[in-house]
């Protein structure tokens, strides 16, 4: 791989941002709400139910974690998206750049991104008195298996993009929203029916969220489950380099690179 | 001549083979259509090849398959002697292209432009090579414009720019004078003609416009319904084919390309 080529990309997401106030507010944006309304959310709880549960970790907690999932993803995603709106994929794909190059350009412009979102996250949920010390270092694999999922999630997302034309990206903002029923943010997955249960033991979050509910409550998350959420994650990683690789593939086999917004496939 | 461009004139000698550009038995099928149908031709090093053709004879999807943007249904397509289809990235890096059809990002500047265009090439000394580049294409006072506010014929430049970033041994121009007024695109073609005799490079040149294909091609190939029904120098083509102009030619060559393939 081709480092020049790679930061490339990461350089051109830099320059879009670093002069759009439009790019810039919503990678703290919809994460300051977030994170402002569920702390909101989780005093109230406290105060109310006065069980001595401590909602903080357990919600607010929760929603840092999905959102910076939520963050991974719309990152890379919308690094994809730049070239689809400046309709450059010629100029791109007609350059010596590898499609794994390109991806992992994408995906550092979306850690960039997605880490910003994650301090700003991290600094508010500690005004709402979230102490990172309840998760201890279990909190670095979490972050890790939802980072993976974030990629993976993104690679899927563009290849679909790249599949059905520019308006297909309708689909793609709404996929970590659709997820989330099934991976257990907010609640055990032993509250979901059997058919939802099983989605869930397909999908590496439910296993972080399961294991950080169990610290929460003062048990012992089970490494087992971590592993098994890594390796769930890492094989999803394949899987879409894998999709996307195909789809780029029938792209310049049939011509979609060079007349992309005809959206040939409506 | 700047020392980054010498210095690239001797990477391309360095290179074996008398052809920049070598299309053998190329074909594209779309379904039942055929696009390009069994099309042979090369490009020598500082030459400049015309390829004409009214619209829909399949000059761009040949563009496109030449780029690797668009799979050939057979045939093959070596870059200095490099196979396209095994050895994409590497047959890439020798070329570079500007067509009307594909201007840079319009929301990043033109130095930013060429910045990530020339990474994405892997230029070496790439920050003096983009200085040359701004001065020889006048281009300075746009260095931090967005591209989108320029006018169509300073986009083309910024376009022309990003095409010469690597000096390219194979440059493909697809109307790279559409938009110009005859002042800059007589200076363009000056550019381009220099670009092909004081180095090693091959450019491959679409236009419609007969009178900058004969002041500036030393050989074309008409296309017609995915086919190359001529190949000839264009100063001789017309009168060896009865007619007084090049334009006569490619006008017969658009509506009957038939009477030119009995002959």
């Amino acid at each position: 791989m081709n480092l020049s080529r790679i930061l490339a990309v990461v350089l051109r997401q830099f320059f879009l941002i670093r002069g759009s106030p439009s790019r810039i507010l919503p990678m703290f944006m919809w994460v300051m709400i977030d994170m402002i309304l569920w702390g909101f959310i989780t005093r109230y709880l406290n105060a109310f139910t006065n069980s001595g549960f401590d909602f903080v970790p357990a919600l607010l907690g929760a929603v840092l974690l999905w959102d910076f999932l939520t963050r991974v993803m719309h990152g890379l995603t919308m690094a994809f998206f730049e070239d689809v709106w400046s309709r450059n994929f010629l100029n791109v794909f007609a350059t010596p750049i590898t499609i794994s190059e390109y991806i992992a350009g994408l995906v550092l412009a979306s850690i960039t991104t997605s880490t910003l979102g994650l301090i700003v996250m991290v600094l508010i949920a500690l005004g709402f008195g979230l102490s990172f010390f309840v998760f201890g270092l279990m909190f670095i694999p979490f972050l890790l298996v939802l980072f993976m999922c974030g990629i993976a999630l993104g690679i899927v997302g563009i290849s679909v993009v790249l599949r059905l034309g520019p308006a297909a990206e309708w689909f793609i903002w709404p996929v970590p929203a659709m997820l989330s029923p099934f991976v257990g943010v907010f609640y055990p997955l032993a509250t979901l029916p059997i058919w939802m249960r099983a989605v869930s033991y397909a999908l590496p979050p439910s296993y972080v969220f399961e294991s950080m509910r169990s610290i929460v409550h003062g048990g012992r998350p089970s490494l087992l489950a971590l592993a098994v959420s890594a390796g769930l994650a890492l094989v999803y990683i394949v899987l879409a380099g894998w999709f996307f690789n195909r789809t780029y593939r029938y792209a310049v086999h049939v011509g979609l690179i060079a007349r992309y917004s005809a959206e040939t496939v409506s | 001549m700047s020392q980054t461009l010498r210095r690239h004139y001797h990477d391309c000698f360095s290179m074996n083979g008398e052809y920049v550009l070598s299309v053998d038995s190329l074909r594209k099928n779309y379904g039942d259509t055929v696009a390009v149908d069994n099309v042979s031709f090369h490009v020598k090093r500082k030459e400049i090849v015309g390829l004409l053709g009214p619209n829909g004879a399949g000059k761009t999807t040949t563009i496109n398959m030449i780029l690797g943007v668009l799979e050939p249904t057979s045939g093959t397509i070596s870059i200095e002697a490099v196979d396209l289809a095994s050895q994409r990235s590497r047959a890439l890096s020798h070329t570079n292209f500007a067509a009307v059809y594909a201007p840079v990002p319009g929301n990043l500047t033109v130095y930013q432009n060429l910045r990530v265009f020339g990474m994405m090439y892997d230029v070496k000394s790439l920050t003096r090579r983009i200085e040359e580049l701004l001065r020889e294409f006048d281009l300075l006072k746009f260095r931090d414009t967005k591209c989108g506010v320029l006018s169509s014929g300073e986009q083309t430049r910024v376009c022309l720019a990003k095409a010469m970033l690597n000096s390219p041994c194979l440059l493909l121009l697809d109307e790279p004078t559409a938009s110009l007024d005859p002042a800059t695109a007589r200076d363009i073609r000056t550019k381009i003609r220099q670009f092909a005799a004081q180095g090693s490079g091959g450019v491959l040149w679409t236009s419609h416009n007969m009178y900058e294909v004969q002041e500036v091609c030393d050989r074309v190939l008409f296309l017609s319904h995915g086919k190359i029904l001529l190949e000839g120098d264009p100063k001789l083509l017309p009168e060896e084919h009865g007619k007084t102009t090049l334009e006569e030619l490619f006008i017969t060559v658009a509506r009957e390309p038939l009477t030119l393939a009995l002959e």
